[in-house]
């Protein structure tokens, strides 16, 4: 992209502080905390992943990272804009610039239109130039995502899931979005293919100077594609650093768990014979535990973990960390398994 | 027979001439469309020996499911007809009468599903489930069947499996439904479990007990297992042997250790190679180029040719489904003078092996 944006790589393209999102359950009697407090930055140019299993609440972060859904409390800045204080008009364009793009292609693309229709519709929408002109731009995105010519004139079911994606990869570009959230996008993927799109990711970041945030359960494809990753547990980060850091010298139990839960496609002789295997599931988000959430099912917890919420804190440069006492030199599960 | 050791890593089981307990012999599956009847799957071959526990992998559309299903007869309506035979301890479970059949399903070859909520009958309560089955195959009273169903539960670690015996399939989670599954396909003490992709709705926390628990059971109890999966590590984490498919036949079939460090086809060694790892790289991922032809126009030959980099002159002849020497099998002519790369990555440390040798 341009030398300017090029230059402002590293500066945060979106911020989120105190991010809060809450449900109500269909009774209305409880509330679910979806999201409860979460902080972070996302700085132009690099890839951010979220990981988390379900109903940590990567998902509602994503959605509201684009305001596909309204923050309950915190703010969410796209470039140091509120785009909630924006008019109606201004907050339409602006969002052209923050796209997001779902797990399963199939609900994503119209059966009825044909794929050039599909990726022509959001620059009909936004009226960007003529008919001809509008035409160009959507066979140049399709170009970009390495579908041939002839691919425009059919339809989603002649498609392959692989292409399907690809189409609506060609959909969000469209419109040439500074950022994308990537929600699950190849979990539907078989997995000859999936090192495709996510190349195509990795091709098109460095063309285009696009910033991701890729959202997923599966921790060999974010720390594959990302520069930094957030691990989160019921509605909380627990831990944000370099991706590197976060699967080399992971500081919070919940995720040297989830990654020695990680099944591993190593010979016998390759593989770890001790793992963590975590006991019982995550709680209900409706009415998490007291103090450090992951305190349930926690090998090393601790009375204090029970009375006081642990605090967010920055324990190496870049590398932050919700636990007690993931700065005690001697941490680690042998340790402090004999403590009571 | 004896009921086998359970099976290691090196391979023995089927190899040693024990007399397999499954024995699959030129099984393939025709189904009725629109468009005429379709081969879904065709020469399919392979052995399970007595406590073995052996992954079936492939991408979707393989085959992978339905050769599971076509074991216990659970075949869906547009069925056309099935070719070969499907040995069972003596018994050809392909030409079996339906009382036959009735008699093997549920007691001695079981099998579980990928979405527990879709196999349990939410109107009754999960112990009454896992009783039935127990019921229907044995003269046991409701007490006997009551205490047998409550230990059943312990064993796949419920906790206080009094009180969840009386709860509805709604009150439980995701991996206590998989586990209530698990217990009512173990009650009859079958000889074969068939897991199909046990472990794919789960979370990976949940995952990892999930299988820590199959591979136990198999171990305890000599149940051989067939784990019907896409994923490489959960076939790795559970098994010791691997049989590949690709667009309805069986590709290779070896140990597990054998198949990711040395596979022999060209196919094998692509999805190893296609795999995102776990350490962070950001290079770029090999990936098969093309897709899986169509059931309705599968080449001649070698299916996987248009995709192969080593297709050559000679692979638009059939492929057999040949010995590579070991107990080996692969479905390639020129696997001897191709040297694929498996999981050749290095030996990575994340976090968690190096917190537990700390």
């Amino acid at each position: 992209m341009s030398a300017a944006s090029a230059e402002r790589r590293g500066e945060p393209i979106v911020s989120v502080r105190d991010l809060q999102v809450r449900f109500q359950t269909s009774d209305r009697r409880a509330t679910v905390k979806a999201v409860d407090g979460v902080n972070f930055d996302v700085r132009r140019g690099e890839t951010f992943g979220i990981i988390g299993e379900s109903g940590s609440g990567k998902t509602t972060i994503g959605r509201a990272l684009v305001f596909l859904l309204k923050p309950s409390a915190g703010a969410i800045l796209h470039d140091g804009i509120d785009p909630l204080a924006l008019s109606r008009g201004e907050f339409q364009s602006h969002r052209r610039d923050y796209q997001i793009i779902f797990q399963d292609p199939n609900a994503a693309l119209n059966p009825r239109m044909t794929i050039l229709a599909s990726v022509l519709e959001p620059l009909e929408l936004a009226r960007v130039g003529s008919r001809a002109e509008r035409e160009r731009q959507a066979r140049e995105a399709l170009e970009r995502v390495g579908l041939p010519q002839e691919f425009g004139e059919r339809y989603p079911h002649q498609l392959s899931g692989g292409q399907k994606q690809r189409v609506v990869i060609a959909r969000a570009l469209t419109l040439k979005p500074k950022l994308i959230v990537c929600d699950e996008v190849v979990a539907a993927l078989d997995m000859s293919i999936r090192g495709d799109v996510l190349n195509l990711f990795a091709d098109l970041q460095r063309d285009l100077g696009l910033t991701y945030v890729f959202i997923t359960h599966d921790l060999a494809v974010v720390s594959h594609i990302s520069e930094r990753v957030a691990v989160m547990y019921l509605g909380q980060f627990v831990e944000l650093g370099p991706t590197e850091e976060v699967a080399e010298r992971p500081l919070h139990p919940y995720t040297i768990a989830l990654l020695s839960a990680e099944p591993r496609p190593l010979p016998s002789a390759m593989r770890e014979e001790s793992r963590i295997v975590l006991q019982g599931e995550v709680p209900s988000p409706i009415d998490p535990p007291s103090g450090c959430r992951f305190r349930t099912r926690c090998p090393h917890a601790q009375p204090l973990c029970i009375d006081r919420v642990p605090e967010w804190r920055e324990l190496k440069p870049d590398h932050w960390v919700a636990c007690h006492f993931a700065d005690r030199p001697n941490f680690s599960p042998n340790t402090l398994e004999t403590t009571p | 027979m004896e009921a086998g050791q359970p099976a290691q890593r090196k391979a023995e089981g089927a190899r040693d001439g024990a007399r397999p307990l499954l024995s699959v012999r030129g099984l393939g599956i025709r189904f009725k469309t629109s468009q005429g009847i379709w081969q879904a799957t065709r020469r399919i071959d392979f052995d399970i020996a007595p406590g073995e526990r052996v992954g079936i992998v492939g991408e979707s559309g393989c085959g992978k499911t339905i050769t599971g299903l076509s074991i216990l007869r659970l075949l869906p309506g547009n069925f056309a007809g099935l070719d070969g035979k499907i040995l069972f301890d003596g018994t050809d479970l392909a030409s079996c009468s339906a009382r036959q059949m009735r008699a093997i399903r549920g007691k001695r070859i079981a099998m579980i599903f990928q979405e527990p909520m879709s196999a349990l009958d939410p109107v009754f309560t999960v112990g009454h489930q896992i009783a039935e089955t127990l019921r229907v195959h044995t003269d046991v009273s409701y007490e006997e069947a009551r205490a047998k169903t409550l230990e059943m539960l312990r064993r796949v670690g419920i906790a206080s499996p009094e009180r969840r015996i009386d709860d509805y399939p709604h009150q439980l989670s995701g991996g206590m439904r998989q586990r209530v599954m698990i217990a009512a396909s173990l009650i009859c003490g079958p000889q074969l479990l068939i897991a199909d992709e046990p472990t794919t709705a789960l979370d990976v926390t949940v995952q990892a007990q999930i299988l820590e628990l199959l591979r136990d059971i198999s171990e305890t109890s000599k149940t051989a297992l067939m784990l019907i999966t896409h994923d490489l590590g959960v076939v790795a984490e559970t098994c010791t042997r691997m049989i590949t498919m690709y667009a309805g036949e069986v590709i290779e079939d070896a140990t597990v250790d054998e198949a990711l460090v040395r596979p022999l086809h060209p196919y094998t060694s692509g999805l190893l190679r296609s795999l995102p790892h776990l350490s962070p790289r950001h290079g770029r991922l090999p990936s098969i180029p093309g897709r899986v032809p169509s059931i309705a126009e599968m080449p001649a030959g070698c299916r996987f040719r248009a995709r192969c980099a080593h297709a050559a002159k000679g692979c638009e002849t059939e492929q057999k489904l040949q010995d590579a020497g070991g107990g080996r099998k692969v479905r390639c002519w020129r696997f001897a003078e191709l040297n694929l790369p498996g999981a050749l990555h290095p030996p990575d440390t994340p976090a968690a092996a190096k917190v537990a040798t700390q």
